[in-house]
């Protein structure tokens, strides 16, 4: 599937350099001991910057929900219609929610509370990003 | 969805007990302008401008007062529709405004309804959709800024697809749903998944919900099918819809449109005076809630809205048991099920809606819900839901009118992570 490609900024930078390297990172606030994703400048439940940090994760999860894209506004995912979106809850905390395509599930055939595990598929040269699949 | 709105004028918060203005404040006079698709003339002869004076002149003439009585003006500008649409395809800049055009200020409408600008006491356009204005305007005649306001609501539309993502690069918050194509109504789709998993039920009982919403809404004398539809839509057209974000499907959407809504809103002590009965604000509430996460889930939903719904009824010192006429935002259809359930309307639990559309929910029937029909009956007016709402407690909306007691009401826009909602009284408390 072609997939659009993330412009890397400042706040989510640690998230794409370690998925470039296949390590799956989480932003995490070490003052609250709290993940947060997506990364952000600050984190949602202090409000501070000083204490966020990369977290490595496992990368494996859980098949939360789904729903399939008929109509995607992303003119690059288009001609891959009909397609997965599924959420992917996190091992380490399922209120931590990733998206995914679900590479080889069909089509509105995708298995609700299946486990899962990343996998980085490379969008340009250089650039991975994170997909999950069966485990 | 961020929301850039200054919040201190808000009821947001819990447990601050019946509001203290209660009563206070009332709805004098409703206004709306024709309903359509602008390009479907291919000219300019119906600018959102004309169609907001018109709106304002309709809600003036209803109240049975001039704009020499008005000393405040709060519009939600937009754009709305033309912000979302592809490039405009109107003549190139310089040119004067977009005022007028694709969004509609107060001052712009001061103008246009000859209100000299020191007559005007209070002038806004803070609120950024029509469920904050009303809040928004309300605490503007309950705190004295002004006496009679007209709240306006613009909504814009041009021809093409709205949202588009054309480039190859995403950035923003939005690029981490879109990389995906998670786009639209996904999160609704989505949650209705999990909602039918938990529950039961499916797009089936939608369909009669909505075919009842688009029954609804042929009664609306200006809504958008009204005159263009000839025949009922049907359970099984909705059943055969095209999937957009499957389990969604098109009539699941609302139409864009373009089109204005107008209120007078005005204390209830002067409204005594004025041509209509007046229906009376019970309270006001508001609700901005943030994600956890990158996806909104049910639980989230179903919270929001059970807080938003508490905060409501609270202010007005009313249970749901005493809500006559109950009107949320439906425009997706998919998530008008979570605030039936978090108001508990007619004793429905959570889980139960779909069970409850197979009953009978026509405005002859005993459970009217949505008797507006809605964004998804009329367009996305954003609109139907308020003016039906005191239409109903009026005892003026005609085919639409409900059976059943109509002594109360509740309307509310926009989503579950953020919405206003208003208690309106036939009566004072």
């Amino acid at each position: 599937m072609a997939k659009p490609v993330p412009a890397v900024e400042d706040s989510d930078r640690g998230f794409w350099e370690a998925a470039n390297q296949g390590r799956l990172v989480v932003q995490n606030c070490s003052a609250c001991n709290r993940m947060q994703m997506p990364p952000m400048a600050t984190c949602s439940s202090c409000g501070k910057k000083d204490h966020l940090e990369w977290k490595d994760v496992r990368g494996r999860g859980r098949i939360n929900g789904y729903c399939v894209q008929h109509d995607t506004r992303v003119a690059s995912l288009r001609e891959d219609m009909p397609f997965n979106t599924a959420v992917i809850e996190l091992s380490e905390d399922p209120d931590i929610k990733f998206f995914s395509h679900l590479p080889g599930v069909p089509a509105g055939k995708v298995p609700v509370g299946a486990d899962v595990e990343v996998v980085f598929q490379e969008v340009e040269p250089g650039q991975m990003i994170p997909e999950w699949k069966l485990a | 969805m961020t929301i850039n709105t200054q919040t201190g004028w808000m009821r947001n918060r819990l447990g601050e007990g019946v509001w203290k203005n209660r009563g206070k404040v009332a709805v004098a006079g409703l206004g709306h302008s024709p309903v359509d698709r602008r390009w479907e003339t291919g000219n300019f002869d119906k600018s959102l401008g004309a169609y907001s004076i018109l709106a304002a002149q309709r809600a003036m003439e209803d109240a049975g007062i001039t704009a020499d009585q008005i000393d405040g003006i709060v519009s939600a500008p937009g754009p709305l529709g033309d912000n979302w649409g592809p490039s405009r395809p109107y003549f190139a800049p310089p040119y004067d405004s977009e005022d007028g055009i694709t969004k509609v200020t107060a001052e712009w409408l001061a103008r246009g309804l000859g209100i000299a600008p020191d007559k005007l006491k209070f002038a806004s356009n803070e609120p950024p959709y029509i469920g904050l204005a009303w809040g928004y305007a309300i605490e503007a005649i309950a705190t004295g800024k002004a006496s009679t306001l007209l709240m306006l609501y613009p909504t814009g539309n041009v021809e093409g697809r709205y949202h588009q993502q054309t480039e190859k690069r995403l950035s923003g918050a939005t690029k981490w749903p879109a990389l995906w194509g998670w786009t639209g109504g996904s999160t609704y789709a989505y949650q209705f998944n999990e909602y039918t998993r938990r529950y039961g039920g499916g797009r089936a009982e939608v369909a009669r919900f909505v075919a009842n919403l688009r029954r609804n809404g042929l009664m609306v004398p200006w809504g958008y099918y009204t005159g263009r539809q000839q025949k009922e839509f049907t359970v099984e057209e909705y059943l055969a819809g095209r999937f957009i974000n499957e389990p969604l499907n098109l009539y699941d959407n609302d139409l864009p449109v373009n089109a204005s809504g107008c209120y007078v809103l005005t204390t209830a002590e002067r409204a005594k005076d004025m041509k209509q009965k007046p229906v009376y604000i019970w309270n006001h509430a508001e609700h901005l809630a943030t994600m956890r996460s990158t996806v909104q889930t049910l639980d989230e939903a179903q919270d929001w809205c059970e807080a938003s719904a508490r905060k409501t009824l609270e202010g007005a010192g009313l249970s749901v048991a005493d809500i006559d006429i109950f009107n949320p935002y439906d425009g997706f259809t998919l998530f008008a099920q979570t605030w039936l359930e978090a108001f508990g309307w007619h004793g429905v639990k959570k889980g139960e809606a779909l069970e409850f559309y197979k009953g009978d929910i026509s405005v002859e029937g005993p459970h009217p819900f949505l008797s507006s029909g809605g964004n998804i009956g009329t367009g996305r007016t954003r609109t139907a839901i308020y003016t039906d709402t005191i239409e109903q407690l009026r005892g003026t909306a005609g085919p639409r009118q409900v059976r059943v007691r109509a002594d109360t009401g509740v309307a509310g826009c926009v989503l579950p992570q953020t919405n206003g909602h208003v208690v309106f009284g036939k009566h004072l408390p």
